[in-house]
């Protein structure tokens, strides 16, 4: 075969893919049946709550762990059941996982000795990844001179110092202080920028996968919702549940019935008028905080008055919890908004940006 | 309830100092008012809990007093200062009903029976606890827990100050909202001085109506969230409070004017002082525009949070984050932006020059 085409052929089949991988420990399922191919060069969010399934199909992706059922595919090759030592995998934890007798130089370089490669090509790649994640001045420190954010990004180094072909992130800022996992969130797609591998990332925080990008896939109770470009699945979830995953603070929710084009939310005497094509009837709208505000945005916007729980303050947002009714929700603000406890409040509901839902939970039209 | 003043306070777990870092706290100076709700904020190893531990008698400063009502109490004990304390984790006797943990500490002061159970019943109220006040607290969730020791914190009357020590580590962040509801609530209703210590800015802005941001053992700035936010008096305080934080910039002070990028920049505002080892230019990512002219900048990545863009850009200075509308174009190579007067501010050495 040419060159040109053996090559072609192999950057194709670079890829991972789960083919009905289910997974179950005892009587319960932990994982139902999941179909998820992931591309080479991508970087792929596994975003859901605690026990959603992130960790186990992470895990079974790894090796570390065995599906009930179905097979993993990397490559083009059947790797069910192969162990994790021969897979070229790396993985960081949520805890911060390194020797501690060992300093960060030799914490990094560990995975590159234990395969045997030239002390002066240890030296050079150490230094790389060190540069990259900025801990060039603490080589020669032991890992508890380190503060946390420093002790993970010497995990990290290690994941990426010996080119993995996967590299598995299990909710690796979790640990850290609200500074620093900002600034780690905002440097890790640039690590793999220049990678040809596949990163897999798992988080409970929708913002985490928004600032990364890439894919995301979202999880509850074990099922993979939907799959897909992260800005798709925010913009257009294919149904309540993957909608209600990918929004923090919680998507605010309501009945709603529909006649003609008046749109009127049930149990309270809020309505507003939309000429978007969809049978007269009752569905469900989901809301996300940020269009619901202080001030009014966008063109059509219709009046909703709050009674006031709380307003947190982040400092360059606020979020007021207010009920209206039996509606509990939350609305995200610009700026600092301080209102008081009990206080009536006049709030703004951008109305283009409603996602409207059947009452089967299936998404009807994102506005 | 009390008055507490923090009066040129220094401690160093040291014997000998010899420079600044030498010192876990350098010159605290704080008033507080009786019944105030404040904060004190700054990330691990600023000083808070150094600064915790010295107004509850836990340690004694190495320089400095501490006094309540004008009253020197700096050798008094933890006993003697009459305070209540709410920890991270939940302290709580898991032999006892809810009821019998809340009563513990009046029952301790000798109260009567007919005034402990009118106290424990109306704490009860305030944080939810009625239905479960016989249960046993062991069989409680973790936030369940928790309230019993806001609870135990909140029962008694007669203590100078409640300070909480970042209560809320252990909810659920779904929770956390209701029970910074339940706390602010409570403040309002009874009225006394509560101090809350944290590395949380959100935990922090939402409950204090003052907020003391500590960074390496000093306060940088106190002030109420809109100050802080709007007005950062120290870089410290512009990168902590926000999300991005501010940018923070090298420029040049010429005749009283802000040099940036070789540009003079227009400042209502002459610059007097000008010998500092180096000066920076702050500007929140919110208060920076596309424009025809002015710095010109080239475009590295676009993050859509879905509500808004963050922006990062690099001009010959270094990186310059900007916010921007979720609808708003983004020019694609490089752009010219422009900063917003109002909310430009010259740092000397960090320090805000006015």
């Amino acid at each position: 075969m040419p060159l040109f085409f053996k090559a072609k052929l192999q950057i194709i089949n670079m890829s991972l893919e789960l083919k009905n991988v289910e997974k179950k420990v005892g009587l319960e399922t932990h994982i139902y049946s999941t179909n998820l191919k992931l591309e080479k060069n991508t970087i792929n969010i596994l975003l859901g709550s605690t026990l959603a399934g992130k960790t186990t199909l992470m895990q079974i992706m790894a090796g570390l762990d065995k599906p009930t059922s179905g097979e993993i595919w990397f490559n083009g090759e059947n790797v069910t059941g192969k162990e994790v030592q021969k897979r070229n995998c790396s993985m960081v934890y949520q805890q911060f996982i390194n020797y501690p007798n060992f300093t960060v130089f030799e914490n990094i370089a560990s995975p590159l000795k234990i395969t045997g490669v030239k002390p002066d090509e240890i030296k050079a790649r150490v230094g790389k990844v060190a540069e990259l994640l900025k801990l060039s001045a603490m080589l020669n420190k032991k890992p508890d001179e380190l503060s946390g954010g420093q002790q993970q990004r010497t995990a990290l180094a290690r994941a990426l110092v010996k080119d993995s072909d996967l590299i598995l992130l299990d909710e690796p800022l979790a640990n850290l202080d609200f500074k620093l996992r900002e600034e780690l969130r905002e440097e890790l797609p640039k690590l793999f920028e220049d990678r040809d591998c596949i990163v897999v990332y798992a988080t409970t925080e929708p913002l985490d996968a928004l600032m990364i990008g890439g894919n995301t896939a979202t999880l509850l109770e074990g099922n993979v919702i939907q799959y897909g470009k992260t800005l798709n699945v925010y913009n257009k979830p294919e149904n309540l549940i993957s909608a209600k995953v990918f929004s923090d603070p919680p998507m605010n929710i309501a009945e709603i019935s529909k006649s003609g084009e008046i749109f009127k939310i049930k149990d309270n005497n809020v309505q507003w008028k939309s000429n978007i094509k969809i049978k007269d009837g009752n569905y469900k709208i989901g809301i996300r905080p940020h269009n619901i505000t202080t001030y009014k945005e966008g063109d059509n916007s219709v009046e909703i008055n709050g009674k006031v729980l709380i307003s947190e303050l982040s400092g360059s947002e606020s979020l007021i919890h207010f009920t209206n009714g039996k509606l509990n929700w939350v609305s995200l603000s610009n700026g600092i908004q301080q209102k008081n406890i009990g206080e009536n409040t006049k709030l703004f509901m951008n109305v283009d940006e409603f996602l409207y839902f059947d009452m089967n939970n299936r998404l009807v039209t994102n506005g | 309830m009390a008055k507490i003043t923090l009066k040129d306070l220094s401690h160093s777990y040291l014997t000998k100092q010899n420079k600044d870092a030498d010192w876990a706290l350098r010159g605290i100076d704080i008033d507080w008012k009786d019944g105030g709700a404040y904060a004190l904020l700054g990330p691990s190893g600023c000083g808070k809990t150094t600064l915790l531990n010295i107004i509850s008698g836990l340690l004694k400063p190495t320089k400095g007093e501490v006094l309540f009502d004008d009253k020197d109490i700096t050798t008094l004990n933890p006993v003697e200062r009459d305070i209540a304390q709410i920890f991270q984790f939940p302290v709580i006797y898991d032999t006892m009903t809810v009821y019998e943990n809340l009563a513990f500490p009046l029952k301790n002061r000798g109260l009567s029976k007919t005034e402990i159970d009118s106290k424990v019943k109306e704490i009860g109220e305030m944080l939810e606890l009625t239905s479960t006040l016989n249960n046993k607290a062991a069989g409680l969730t973790a936030d369940g827990k928790q309230k019993i020791s806001l609870g135990r914190g909140l029962v008694r009357s007669d203590v100078n100050v409640i300070m909480f020590d970042e209560p809320l580590t252990v909810i659920d962040p779904h929770l956390k909202w209701v029970l910074r509801s339940k706390l602010k609530e409570l403040h309002q209703k009874i009225n006394r001085t509560m101090i809350y210590v944290t590395h949380d800015q959100i935990e922090a802005l939402t409950f204090a109506d003052q907020v003391v941001v500590m960074h390496e053992g000093q306060i940088v700035q106190t002030g109420t969230p809109v100050e802080l936010f709007e007005k950062p008096k120290h870089t410290f305080v512009g990168h902590f409070i926000g999300s991005p934080g501010m940018n923070i910039l090298p420029c040049e002070i010429e005749n009283g004017q802000i040099n940036f990028e070789g540009k003079i920049l227009p400042n209502s505002t002459s610059i007097k002082k000008t010998n500092f080892s180096k000066t920076q230019l702050g500007i929140r990512p919110e208060f920076i525009n596309f424009s025809d002219e002015g710095i010109e900048v080239k475009i590295k990545r676009v993050s859509d949070t879905g509500r808004h863009k963050v922006i990062d850009t690099e001009c010959s200075s270094g990186s310059i984050k900007i916010l921007a509308n979720a609808s708003s174009e983004i020019p694609s190579d490089s752009a010219h932006i422009t900063f917003d007067q109002k909310y430009t501010y010259v740092y000397g050495d960090d320090w805000i020059i006015e």
